[in-house]
């Protein structure tokens, strides 16, 4: 029985390993999880286990169902996951839009969808749109009490932002990091103005340099197909794989001397400097001080 | 060991790995380089990282000037490296400072050199005149074992081998031909076999010839390889190089007052148009730091003058500054003594460049209005816009015919160029509200030209409900008069003092009796480059710098000629 980590601050997370609606009763999967090889299935009575791939007493390891997916902790978890209360509302549909290998760090992973800068590049004709390459002034603040960074009143260029309209106009975002691993990203509802689609992702550390991102929608929407729902998901995805898994270093530097910030980047500063602070060690290059 | 092999000059690609418009991915002792030859046959050899993110550059687009991030599309200049535009910030001239690491470049015997550290020339050879590049074999070996394998190789077939400089070895074949052999160490595990031969084939003779060599050479590989299997050594790891403490943090605006820290020399000066001279200038020795597009540098002439001119550089033109002079009628020894004393080969101190007329790269469309010789900077701004394939029209408003400047640059987008002659300034009125009047969201106007002609455009534009921050100009000089009676008191934020400013002085050489370093150009409330920020109090503004609406927010003051009309000012310094 081994654990390929040391890395106490990433080991006592809750970390997803799967979406629930992918799991047959009785299957039994493997995966990997901090350079550690486990096993997980849904048992007759539908609850979860996981236990170490090579541990032939199979001791269980902590595990829960949150948010449509399953969560392990490899040390002590916390006995709650962050909140997302959207998930629950009764009018809102809840699609885990697919799961995608990268090899690149966690945190990497994050900085990228807290990302506005590149929609206009990557995300061309969709996101964003050259020459509308500005990143407006906006506001990040780390939560002490929700432990969160929070990223508010951001605004991009969208060429073209809801299906029904012919011009690009200018959408409203919020960030949530509520989890060293997890981010969500809120935005303006093309069918009810006054509330707010939630698109999640959930990166799940296989390797230092190596993941799974767990992607998931929480929308007001009763026209698009959920097939509809994960090509767009798995298309946006798919445009930023390249480029993350060109990053060098691979690990996301939180030492402030490797990489040069802009003001377009204050929630990824905020991000690297709240890491930091947790002492977080695994899949980063830490601040050298 | 490794430290040692960082000196040596190694072949990293082959000239033919570059064609136009590539970026080629290269590897030396663990260190990857994004290798690209820009349009004027100039190769790059940068580290391949781009410094925002991280992104590999050899991913990223050759644009023939500029090599372009494929992350976040910052664009970084052919030789310099510098960073010329971050699409992210639009209305920033980016710092200068932001330049990405950049290593030393030969080419010759068809094959394209460098290294980390390397010290003094490259070895050339002696009888290579002429030559053909053998195809590069990869081998996954280390740089030694692959050395001494494959000269046991061509030993065995009795050709005579021998050692050359700095790891190299030659073959000699009967015929008195050579092929020069270099094992590029791409990492501990990981090299390159390259080899030259002494003769410049062609045709059917060079395929036979690149076949049996490949062939031999294919065959030494698989052998390698075996052995090699076997062996074990530990990869190489770059040193990530620092940035500096000031680009690691947030960004903020510093730079040093009137210095003239580059010397320049004269390599071309010719009549442009009737009164206008061109003049290039190249660096005494190493690289002209990075331009944007705006930009402008401060000419020290040999008469103790200082004069600002605008650079008319395009994008990846950054082996010479490029300006142009008009010869003013009543000039105060400035422009004629450009015209009259200035001589290729002379050299003078200036400025690095600096940005206060930036250049917003997402408008759905641009309107240049150039007067006379306020061309200068709008001309480069356009050549900018022509890479990125962005819409613009071009207005140019000169006397007559001989007045136009720089036409072979204009000559190059003629579809956007309108020029205008001999327009009486109420001719001139009427046109301007024929070109502003088509006026969509997210278009931006810059304006540079004679004092008469400016005010009219901004007034046209005003009227035509153009924004003000759509509107952006540069006037050649303040025609002001500076009203320096008034006496008033300044606090400095930052620094805790409380300073008198008495009449007849200005702030900004009250802050400079006391120590506090403020950059400046113009000193007449013309280029930008002394502005401060205002905390409190009510601004006396005598600039032409600032639009109207900047003037009331009165958050903005330019310290060379602008004083207060309160008793006291609270300064961000």
């Amino acid at each position: 029985m081994k654990i390929g980590c040391n890395d106490k601050v990433i080991l006592d997370q809750w970390h997803p390993i799967s979406s629930v609606d992918v799991l047959q009763i009785g299957d039994i999967h493997n995966t990997v999880l901090l350079d550690t090889d486990i096993s997980y299935q849904l048992d007759v009575n539908g609850d979860a286990l996981a236990w170490l791939l090579f541990d032939n007493s199979k001791t269980l390891l902590p595990i829960r169902i949150f948010y449509g997916f399953l969560w392990v902790s490899l040390g002590t978890p916390p006995e709650f996951l962050f909140p997302f209360p959207e998930f629950d509302e009764p009018d809102r549909r809840n699609v885990a839009t697919g799961v995608f290998g990268v090899n690149v760090s966690a945190g990497r992973t994050i900085e990228n969808f807290l990302d506005m800068g590149h929609f206009p590049y990557v995300h061309s004709g969709i996101l964003g749109e050259e020459p509308h390459t500005e990143v407006k002034e906006y506001d990040v603040e780390v939560s002490e009490e929700r432990d969160e960074v929070l990223a508010t009143s951001c605004k991009f260029y969208q060429p073209q932002a809801a299906v029904s309209s012919m011009e690009g106009m200018d959408v409203d975002y919020i960030y949530r990091v509520p989890h060293i691993n997890c981010a969500l990203l809120y935005k303006s509802s093309p069918v009810d103005e006054a509330r707010l689609d939630v698109i999640i992702i959930f990166v799940q550390p296989m390797g230092e340099e190596w993941v799974r991102a767990h992607t998931g929608m929480c929308i007001i929407d009763d026209d698009s197909t959920a097939k509809e729902i994960r090509q767009f998901q798995q298309t946006i995805f798919g445009q930023d794989k390249p480029i993350l898994e060109n990053q060098y270093p691979k690990k996301l530097p939180l030492d402030s001397r490797i990489e040069t910030p802009i003001r377009a980047d204050k929630s990824a500063i905020s991000y690297r400097r709240w890491l930091s602070k947790k002492g977080l060690q695994y899949g980063v290059i830490p601040s050298a001080i | 060991m490794l430290d040692d092999l960082k000196k040596i000059w190694y072949p990293i690609a082959s000239s033919s790995d570059l064609p136009k418009r590539h970026v080629y991915h290269a590897q030396l002792l663990g260190r990857e380089f994004a290798v690209w030859r820009a349009d004027d046959g100039n190769v790059n050899v940068w580290e391949n990282r781009c410094l925002h993110r991280g992104v590999r550059l050899s991913i990223g687009i050759n644009e023939g000037t500029e090599l372009r991030c494929q992350y976040h599309g910052w664009r970084y200049a052919n030789r310099t490296a510098g960073c010329t535009y971050i699409p992210a910030h639009p209305a920033d001239a980016p710092s200068r400072t932001i330049c990405n690491n950049t290593y030393p470049m030969k080419e010759f015997m068809g094959m394209v050199w460098s290294g980390e550290e390397t010290f003094g020339d490259p070895t050339y050879f002696e009888n290579f005149d002429e030559f053909t590049v053998l195809r590069p074999i990869p081998i996954n070996a280390n740089f030694d074992l692959v050395k001494e394998l494959v000269k046991s190789k061509y030993d065995k077939l009795n050709y005579l081998c021998k050692d050359e400089v700095n790891g190299a070895f030659s073959v000699t074949f009967e015929r008195s031909e050579t092929i020069l052999f270099f094992v590029q160490p791409q990492d501990s595990n990981l090299s390159v076999l390259r080899g030259v031969a002494n003769k410049a084939l062609e045709g059917a003779k060079k395929i036979s010839f690149l076949k049996m060599h490949n062939q031999i050479l294919q065959n030494s590989r698989q052998e390698i390889e075996k052995i090699s299997k076997t062996m074990k050594n530990n990869p190489m790891i770059a040193q990530i190089s620092n940035v500096s403490v000031e680009l690691s943090e947030l960004p903020e605006k510093s730079e040093k007052n009137r210095q003239a820290n580059l010397r320049v020399m004269v390599s071309e000066k010719i009549k442009t148009a009737e009164g206008i001279v061109s003049i290039k200038f190249e660096a005494l020795d190493g690289q002209l730091p990075t331009f944007q597009p705006g930009a402008h540098i401060d000419l020290h002439l040999q008469s103790g003058l200082i004069r600002q001119y605008s650079l008319v550089n395009g994008p990846g033109e950054t082996n010479f500054y490029n300006i142009g002079v008009k010869l003013e009628e009543e000039s105060a020894g400035g422009s004629s003594y450009i015209h009259n004393n200035l001589r290729v080969g002379d050299v003078l101190a200036c400025s690095t460049p600096r940005n206060n007329f930036p250049l917003r790269r997402d408008s759905v469309k641009t309107i240049f209005v150039a007067g006379g010789i306020g061309l200068t900077p709008l001309l480069a701004m356009a050549q900018a816009l022509n890479v990125m394939n962005l819409n613009y029209e071009f207005h140019y408003f000169v006397k007559n015919a001989k007045h136009i400047a720089f036409s072979s640059i204009l000559e190059k987008s003629k579809d956007k160029v309108f020029i205008h002659e001999g327009f009486s300034p109420s001719l001139t009125v009427e046109k301007l509200s024929r070109i502003l009047s088509k006026r969509q969201k997210s278009m931006n106007l810059y304006v540079c030209g004679p004092g008469p002609m400016l005010e009219a455009t901004r007034r046209v534009a005003s009227e035509l409900s153009w924004p003000d921050k759509s509107i952006h100009f540069e006037y050649f000089k303040n025609n002001n008069e500076i009203d320096d009676s008034s006496c008033f008191e300044i606090e400095l934020a930052r620094s805790a003092l409380t300073l008198n400013v008495p009449s007849g002085k200005s702030v900004l050489e009250v802050l400079r009796e006391n120590g506090i370093d403020l950059p400046s150009s113009c000193e007449q409330g013309a280029c930008g480059t002394c502005k401060v920020n205002v905390i409190e109090g009510e601004v006396d503004h005598q600039d032409v710098y600032l639009n109207d609406s900047e003037k009331l927010e009165g958050n903005i003051m330019m310290t060379c000629v602008s004083r207060a009309l309160s008793n006291r000012l609270i300064l961000d310094i």
